[in-house]
């Protein structure tokens, strides 16, 4: 909501020297916050002049210049004339101009000094409008007596021009919240300023100010020959009846071509309307000052009486911005004759009715309309306007009659009609019911110690009627603009706010003292702090993704991460779904480093990710009540499944080049080390088994998994084909692990056992197998064959070669030997060796070499 | 080894013959005096005076002399040995001093160059704040819980009183899961998690829930659309605004600087009655510039919204409104984090740059 200050201190004792920022203060304090401020930025010396002398002078640069002596009466100082370099040439000698001196300050924070230019020192600027913010016009200086016209006549050389062009005008925008309905108007804007500051404050739907002399703005009861008016609503939303009241009056005989008048067009300008018509503009002018939206239909188009009730199944209406729209059952219209449709109700008129270049008789509309039924015509049909926007947020119910005379007034005066005597006041807006307060309640709730005096005097400052219900209750009746008032705390809000929030004291609660951070909680930290150590950077990409994507990375058609969550309106067409891995999303920050010139890049994220269910729907019952367990089962099973992953990528170097030496390449091995960087962290003990999983290559990648079976994550190098989808390096290497698993699977006291301290004795064994022999199958068989005395078993050695046939591997292990209460003899260490061979021979046809 | 033998002499014992005695102390003190490095005299005094060296042989044979024989020829090899190890102490010394004048000289390295075959990687500068803020929380006795981000939306929105029809509702922003009509939306804010935990652990509660959240926004330098707030919701018999604005005191003064404060300012949220929006004190000039960068000169930095726990946001928890109140706040985790750490464009800490990690450490 814009607020042009003059129009502010109509209604409210705004002091004579407060400024915008000063004022935007004041309503801050009350909760209305500063959303900018326009206007007022120009700082004087910006006075009236007169062109003495002016000469071109031809520059090189092919422009030509003129070096003018400009009177600017005592301004300067010395009464002697200024000279001043100027580059337009709209002026002569004679002419009145504004001038800025040196230490004047233009918009725009820009400083006028006197500075040589164009062989001269030009001691200030004659301005144009564009320099002023006055307008585009760059090409030429004012002219006062061109800007101004009858009003330049008089003027002396060395006024200030500041109040002379309306440059001293501020307008302070600020931001209403959604409770606050009545301050989209100046009447409530001012109402909060005399809170905030006890200014005097003038209701503007009481009293008009003409000519500085205060009128009161009495509206006519309703009479018997008013227009028709029939409130028809068959189908009220939850009880409540689309329309409660409505006001027509008549004015005839207006000049269809009367201007608005400039002080009108200042103040619709300022805040932030266009000008259009007369009769448009005193309708926003009302709407502005009051809060009050009207609408004005050509008489002559408008056969009556006016019906106002819901839309039927099918019907269509062309709204005033040339939409045709088709109506839904819930929509209210206002109607001719109950056939004709003249607009819907709140939000917008149609265009048939609208008034012309022609109208010369007017039918005024000042209407109350139910907010739920406003919001959802102007949400069903994208429509927010000023007046939907008012009614979703309540407007004073009493205001209709006082909006209607103001229009009748103004339209009368400034178009040159007359009023009607008939008057139609249709509808009955149902009583407040007033609101049962502990006067301890705001006490009790804020920490001030608020008196019952303080607490019933601060209620009566906004508008309540208060009386004592019994001892320590009072009986609340809000004021008619504040349908947002409805509960104690509401209450409580406007005594703390007015009272000021800067007077709550400070007072650290004492928690019943809690558990700490979960489990889950500190072991996404480790698990973070691991892969950083080694080496990782930690990313967080946004969940969206394309099914481009997912073919991408190689996704047969039936696999179940296809079937991921849509949005119903993504920020990109391109990204609809919500991710059902993290590796769908991390390659794109892996591209972009690469793209940003970084070589050697290990990224991981931990996020969660959605599996959808997509059978279900979530019942949305309404506010305000626990809803029973069921639903509440109901709503709760049909959130996806959203489990907590891990997800690395990684290319370059994984161990860097340097003075030391050469490097090495990230790797696949590197890759499946950090998975089990991230399982040893949390000391959890992880089975390996070869997979085939997209995107990886299908024989480079491995499956972790619980020793009960259970799937942890996958590890491995991105298959070629997903490498040139991506768009990454060649032998980029992946994971992606479930950490809910994980976290279930550490989320128990390790046990601890007793540490021998008798000497480890070791043993070396080269085992030949198959090539089809996996490293995990052999290397189990050994520790089972091994028996209880092995403590380690290390693989420290793969030949692949000539010595042994084709098909074959020969694979060298280091097993460590140890006894909790003894030192071994090489008898039993043999004997424990040889049954590790026997062991592998049966289960894989090992053979020692 | 020999036994005693009563007739034995020593002179004809080879190994005890005085001259053969004086051979092997000559020989071991060229030795010692050719050794030229602390492992060459190491070989020496294996060599001449170990286990196995000619003088400590010779020793071993004066047990297997008559009593009679055994003090002279032991006088004689023991002085043997003084001489030897004597010399040895000398030389080891003179090699010692030697080794540290010149050698560690020599084997001098320039560790000003760092040997990074493995920089140290980093957690994400968000990530941190959120559990810095957290931190804070717990230690004010506090539980951290967290919600899903893909939501209900009776969660993220009636629970907390926001009406179906209500203005505010549309300002948010909202993603909605497909088809539109399913019930299930993005959550807007970490909000919804309130009416989680109260409906799951009742009162009295104290709980903080930082997280994801998303809202339509298109990104620029201070817009995301996903994001992180964190959310703190305080139920128990008697709370007021003024434990409010404590805890709120004691987090800017823990995450901006010592003897920091809040201001509240009233504004309006449909889950909050009375609401609040809160600023904290400009760090950089605590009020006194008006020229100030951070602030803009206001003083305040806008920091997010607060109040007291609406009661039909009891009432939807099953939550006794006459019985228990409290207060809710909620914070952006980038905004801190940008005010915090000095950062300017929000862009910067969503694109994964690895560059931007490696500003920080793995404190923040």
């Amino acid at each position: 909501m814009r607020v042009p200050l003059d129009w502010l201190r109509e209604y409210a004792e705004v002091p004579a020297g407060a400024t915008g920022v000063q004022v935007a203060a004041d309503l801050v304090r009350v909760g209305l916050e500063e959303e900018g401020l326009h206007g007022g930025d120009i700082q004087g010396p910006l006075v009236v002049g007169r062109v003495l002398e002016m000469t071109p002078e031809k520059q090189k640069n092919g422009k030509t210049i003129n070096w003018c002596q400009v009177d600017v009466g005592q301004a300067n100082g010395t009464g002697e004339p200024q000279g001043i370099v100027c580059g337009a040439h709209n002026f002569a000698p004679g002419d009145l101009v504004v001038v800025i001196l040196p230490g004047g300050v233009l918009p725009g924070n820009f400083e006028i000094s006197a500075r040589k230019t164009y062989g001269h020192v030009s001691a200030g600027m004659i301005c144009s409008s564009l320099e002023l913010g006055l307008g585009d016009d760059h090409d030429g200086i004012i002219v006062l007596t061109d800007w101004l016209g009858a009003g330049a006549e008089g003027l002396v050389p060395g006024q200030d021009a500041i109040p002379l062009l309306g440059l001293d005008r501020e307008t302070v925008e600020v931001n209403v919240t959604p409770d606050r309905g009545y301050c989209f108007s100046i009447r409530g804007i001012a109402r909060e300023y005399s809170h905030s500051t006890g200014a005097a404050y003038r209701d503007p739907a009481l009293v008009r100010v003409v000519d500085g002399a205060e009128n009161p703005l009495t509206a006519p009861g309703a009479t018997q020959d008013g227009f028709a008016v029939e409130l028809r609503d068959g189908s009220p939303l939850n009880g409540t009846p689309g329309c409660d009241r409505f006001v027509t009056r008549i004015v005839r005989g207006l000049d269809p071509q009367a201007p608005t008048p400039a002080w009108m067009v200042t103040r619709l300008t300022e805040a932030g309307m266009r000008p259009i018509s007369l009769a448009v503009d005193v309708s926003n002018y009302v709407m502005l000052a009051l809060g009050q939206p009207t609408h004005a239909y050509d008489l002559a188009k408008v056969d009556g009486p006016i019906v106002v009730r819901r839309a039927r199944a099918g019907e269509k209406l062309t709204t005033l911005d040339d939409v045709e729209r088709a109506l839904d059952p819930e929509d209210l219209l206002i109607t001719d004759g109950g056939e004709t449709l003249l607009g819907i109700a709140g939000v917008m008129g149609g265009a048939s009715s609208e008034v012309s270049d022609t109208t010369t008789d007017v039918l005024i509309e000042a209407a109350h309309f139910d907010p739920r039924t406003v919001a959802r015509s102007a949400r069903r049909h994208r429509l927010s306007t000023e007046a939907s926007k008012r009614f979703e947020r309540g407007v004073d119910p009493e205001l209709a009659p006082q909006a209607a005379q103001l229009m009748v007034e103004l339209m009368t005066e400034l178009g040159g009609g007359t009023a009607d005597p008939a008057v139609t006041d249709e509808g009955a807006v149902a009583p407040r019911e007033a609101i049962g307060i502990e006067v301890s309640l705001p006490t009790r709730y804020v920490g001030v110690d608020y008196s019952p005096q303080r607490v019933r005097e601060v209620l009566e400052e906004i508008g309540c009627r208060v009386t004592e219900a019994s001892a320590g209750i009072l009986s609340v009746l809000p004021p008619s603009w504040r349908p947002d008032l409805l509960t104690g705390p509401d209450l409580v809000e406007e005594v703390a706010r007015i009272d000021g929030y800067d007077k709550i004291p400070s007072v650290v609660p004492t928690a019943p003292g809690g558990r700490g951070l979960s489990h889950a909680q500190r072991a996404r930290r480790t698990v973070a702090a691991a892969l950083a150590g080694q080496g990782l950077h930690e990313v967080l990409t946004y969940p969206f993704v394309g099914e481009s994507r997912f073919a991408d990375l190689g996704l047969g058609e039936e696999d179940q991460r296809r079937h991921a969550v849509r949005l119903a309106n993504p920020l990109s067409d391109e990204a609809p779904l919500m991710r059902t891995e993290l590796l769908q999303t991390l390659p794109d920050a892996l591209r972009r480093n690469l793209a940003r010139g970084a070589k050697d890049v290990a990224l991981f994220e931990i996020d969660t990710v959605t599996l959808p269910d997509l059978s279900r729907r979530a019942p949305v019952p309404g506010v305000g009540v626990r809803p029973d367990d069921a639903v509440l089962e109901e709503i709760r099973a049909a959130v996806p499944h959203q489990p907590l992953h891990v997800a690395i990528v990684a290319t370059g170097q994984a161990d860097r080049s340097g003075w030391w030496g050469q490097g090495r390449a990230t790797d696949v091995t590197d890759v499946v080390g950090w998975a089990h960087a991230v399982c040893d962290a949390l000391g959890v003990a992880v089975e390996r088994r070869q997979a085939e999983r997209e995107p990886f290559h299908p024989g480079r990648c491995v499956e972790l998994s619980l020793p009960d079976g259970t799937i942890i994550g996958w590890a491995g190098e991105l298959h070629p084909k997903v490498v040139t989808a991506l768009g990454v390096p060649e032998r980029t290497a992946a994971a992606e692990l479930d950490l809910d698993v994980l976290f279930t699977a550490s989320d128990r006291r390790a046990q601890g056992a007793p540490l021998s301290n008798h000497p480890p004795a070791g043993s070396d064994i080269a085992l030949t197998v198959s090539r089809s022999t996996s490293f995990r199958d052999l290397e189990a068989s050994v520790r089972a064959g091994a028996g209880p005395l092995l403590e380690s078993v290390r693989l420290f050695d793969v030949y692949r070669g000539d010595q042994i046939g084709e098909d074959q591997q020969s694979l060298a292990f280091h097993l460590v030997f140890r006894a909790p209460d003894r030192t071994l003899t090489t008898e039993e260490v043999n004997a424990a060796r040889d049954a590790a061979v026997a062991r592998a021979a049966k289960d894989h046809g090992a053979v020692q070499r | 080894m020999s036994g005693p033998n009563t007739n034995y002499d020593p002179v004809e014992v080879t190994a005890l013959d005085p001259a053969m005695v004086e051979q092997d102390v000559t020989d071991a003190l060229a030795a010692i005096k050719a050794a030229v490095s602390l492992d060459e005299l190491k070989a020496a005094r294996i060599a001449h005076a170990g286990e196995k060296s000619p003088l400590a042989l010779a020793n071993r044979e004066i047990g297997a002399l008559p009593p009679s024989a055994k003090a002279e020829a032991g006088k004689r090899v023991g002085q043997a040995r003084g001489r030897v190890n004597q010399a040895l102490a000398a030389r080891q010394t003179e090699l010692e001093a030697e080794r540290d004048e010149r050698i560690l000289v020599e084997e001098a390295m320039d560790l000003t160059l760092r040997a990074d075959r493995r920089p140290f990687g980093r957690r994400h500068p968000i990530t941190l704040t959120a559990e810095r803020m957290a931190d804070v929380m717990v230690g004010m006795g506090w539980e951290i819980a967290e919600g899903p981000g893909v939501e209900a939306e009776w969660f993220n929105f009636d629970a907390l009183n926001f009406d179906k029809d209500h203005p505010a509702r549309q300002m948010q922003d909202t993603f909605f899961v497909d088809p539109a009509d399913a019930g299930v939306v993005l959550r807007t804010h970490t909000s919804p998690v309130q009416a989680r935990a109260l409906l799951e652990r009742g009162a009295p509660l104290y709980v903080a829930v930082p997280g994801k959240t998303f809202r339509t926004d298109e990104l620029d330098a201070t817009h995301t659309p996903v994001f992180h707030q964190m959310e703190g919701l305080a139920i128990d018999e008697g709370l007021t605004m003024a434990h409010l604005k404590g805890t709120l005191d004691r987090l800017a003064s823990e995450l901006f600087g010592e003897g920091l404060t809040t201001r509240l300012r009233p504004a309006y949220f449909p889950f909050t009655e009375p609401s609040a929006e809160m600023d904290f004190q400009c760090f950089v000039c605590r009020g006194e510039d008006s020229a100030c960068r951070t602030c803009g000169g206001t003083g305040w930095i806008e920091w997010g919204g607060c109040g007291m726990v609406n009661h039909n946001v009891l009432r939807a928890c099953g939550v006794d409104p006459e019985r228990y109140q409290g207060f809710a706040f909620g914070m952006g985790v980038e905004r801190s984090l940008m005010f915090r750490n000095n950062l300017a464009d929000m862009r910067e800490m969503i694109e994964g740059d690895v560059r931007f990690n490696a500003q920080f450490g793995m404190e923040i």
